[in-house]
């Protein structure tokens, strides 16, 4: 019976109601009687187990049930933090939201052609989900996928920054494998669809100190002006333009060492990550697979404004 | 408070501290302690984290202490150990996800602390609950103040920052000092907590261990024929 006659005072009619149960009185005998037990027979080791994970089970999935709002919550207020990041956009101390609906606009991408999907709410489009849901997304050949990502889904979600109606950056999600997990980030580009503006990862677990540098704000400083596609001789820069013409196959890459600016292609190169060869071959992949025609080099086309190059 | 402070209790709280403490006599949880020692808030809530996960579990412990088949006795603790670290780790998800970015494994890897599990083991499974809740605080403490105390230098001297709050003007900001990269790198840890075991054994002799055997002089013959 409940023991406790001081909690039964408050409670008489649970108290009453639960001694009168059967199945509670059977459960009170069997308790007593295991605890009664020697702590070394089969029947109260069994018993103390299963009470034991019951307990604890139902702990843990109180806290993260309970929890699990203001997680999702925690999350995507995370990743507009990181896309506003990405956009240079992110002040201290100012509000997330507010400035995320005010200046980025997010849209869906169908990256076969390149085309805005406009029947897909992208608040809702979760691109990630997409990519594990088989009818959303598409087996990539093993040839082709140098990301080693396997499946990708059909839509993308990129993301414009636009000031007075003119789109200042186009920031394009990126994923792929590096040496011990999946790397999640976002590169932005310049309108032109050609030169970096910053990178970020957001989601990754790479060796801390060595590939786990990724996030590293002095390394990632270091694509600003880089160039993604290779551009031809450059027959049209007399004229002042670098045309559609110009543009040729993802470029981009990480070495070894440090990059010696002086030299010819080092717009292409960024400093390998030290210490980290796997993980700097990953983001090179990765960078050059979603930038190639299996990810957003379709979309680029259409939308790149050509730009004037000083001379 | 004083009904509840007596002499056991006073003794597992302040115990840890420095005469036992969990780091530098028993050299226990030294893992955490190099990996998240880079920043003093990555510190705190680790520390804070350990402390009441050592606490509740050891009084949780304590409390079915002699219903515990000593067949499945590391089990039942582990399982005990775990569910804890698990809410405390959605806790953190929930309220502090920044840090608990930051923290990332570290949090989870408290269930294989070996200071929780030892407090469980060496201390919980003969007390009484309340004091093995203190023994739990104390040991937590103890480690906290290491913990501190290495994030205090690393900090510093490897950001010129405290909390995040610049105290050492970097050269790369137009200030004097040249941070020591070294100190980001979890080995400095090691020279860190290394220096304090040695500054407290000069201070309290006792902590030393004995000498296990000693390095025959060959001066004295014996030793340097094969």
């Amino acid at each position: 019976m409940p023991n406790n006659k001081k909690s039964c005072e408050h409670m008489e009619k649970l108290c009453t109601a639960l001694n009168n149960n059967a199945y509670y009185q059977k459960f009170d005998a069997y308790k007593n009687k295991v605890l009664a037990l020697g702590n070394d027979s089969l029947e109260k080791t069994i018993a103390i187990a299963v009470a034991l994970c019951l307990v604890c089970a139902v702990l843990v999935s109180f806290a993260a049930v309970a929890l699990k709002p203001l997680q999702i919550d925690n999350k995507a207020a995370d990743m507009k933090k990181n896309i506003l990041d990405v956009a240079g956009l992110l002040e201290e101390g100012a509000d997330i939201n507010a400035a995320f609906s005010e200046k980025i606009e997010a849209k869906i991408v169908d990256l076969e052609t390149g085309d805005y999907v406009e029947n897909v709410d992208a608040d809702e489009f979760d691109q990630r989900k997409a990519a594990k849901d088989p009818a959303q997304s598409v087996a990539i050949p093993k040839d082709k996928d140098i990301a080693h990502i396997r499946v990708k889904a059909k839509y993308a979600k990129v993301f414009l920054v636009k000031e007075a109606g003119v789109t200042k950056s186009i920031i394009l999600p990126m994923h792929g494998y590096g040496l011990w997990s999946t790397l999640y980030g976002f590169l932005s580009l310049d309108a032109d669809g050609q030169t970096v503006q910053s990178i970020n990862f957001y989601d990754q677990a790479e060796t801390p100190g060595l590939g786990g540098e990724v996030v590293n704000p002095n390394w990632r400083a270091l694509w600003k002006g880089k160039k993604v596609y290779a551009e031809t001789d450059q027959p049209s820069l007399e004229k002042g333009l670098i045309t559609e013409a110009d543009i040729g196959e993802p470029a981009l890459s990480l070495i070894k060492g440090v990059v010696d600016n002086t030299k010819p292609g080092s717009q292409y190169q960024v400093d390998g990550l030290a210490g980290a060869t796997l993980t700097s071959t990953g983001v090179t992949n990765l960078v050059r697979y979603w930038m190639s025609n299996e990810g957003f080099a379709p979309y680029l086309k259409k939308v790149r404004t050509v730009k004037e190059v000083k001379s | 408070m004083s009904a509840i402070l007596n002499d056991e209790t006073k003794k597992v709280l302040t115990a840890p501290l420095v005469n036992d403490n969990p780091i530098t006599l028993q050299v226990l949880g030294i893992c955490s302690a190099l990996a998240v020692t880079s920043q003093m808030s990555t510190s705190l809530i680790m520390a804070l984290a350990l402390t009441l996960v050592t606490a509740f579990s050891s009084a949780a412990i304590s409390a079915i202490r002699n219903h515990i088949p000593s067949s499945i006795r590391i089990i039942v603790q582990m399982t005990i150990i775990a569910s804890l670290v698990i809410v405390v780790d959605q806790i953190l998800k929930a309220f502090a996800y920044d840090v608990s970015k930051q923290l990332s494994v570290f949090v989870g890897l408290i269930i294989t602390n070996c200071i929780v599990m030892g407090r469980a083991e060496g201390y919980a499974m003969k007390n009484p609950p309340l004091e093995s809740f203190m023994d739990g605080i104390g040991n937590g403490l103890g480690y906290s103040l290491i913990l501190i105390i290495v994030a205090f230098f690393r900090e510093t001297l490897g950001s010129g920052k405290l909390l995040g709050i610049e105290v050492f003007k970097l050269t790369k900001d137009g200030g004097w000092y040249d941070p020591n990269g070294l100190m980001l790198l979890p080995p400095s840890a090691f020279f860190i907590i290394g220096l304090i075991i040695w500054a407290v054994r000069q201070w309290k002799p006792g902590q030393a261990e004995k000498v296990e055997f000693k390095i025959m002089s060959i001066a004295h013959g014996e030793g340097g024929h094969h």
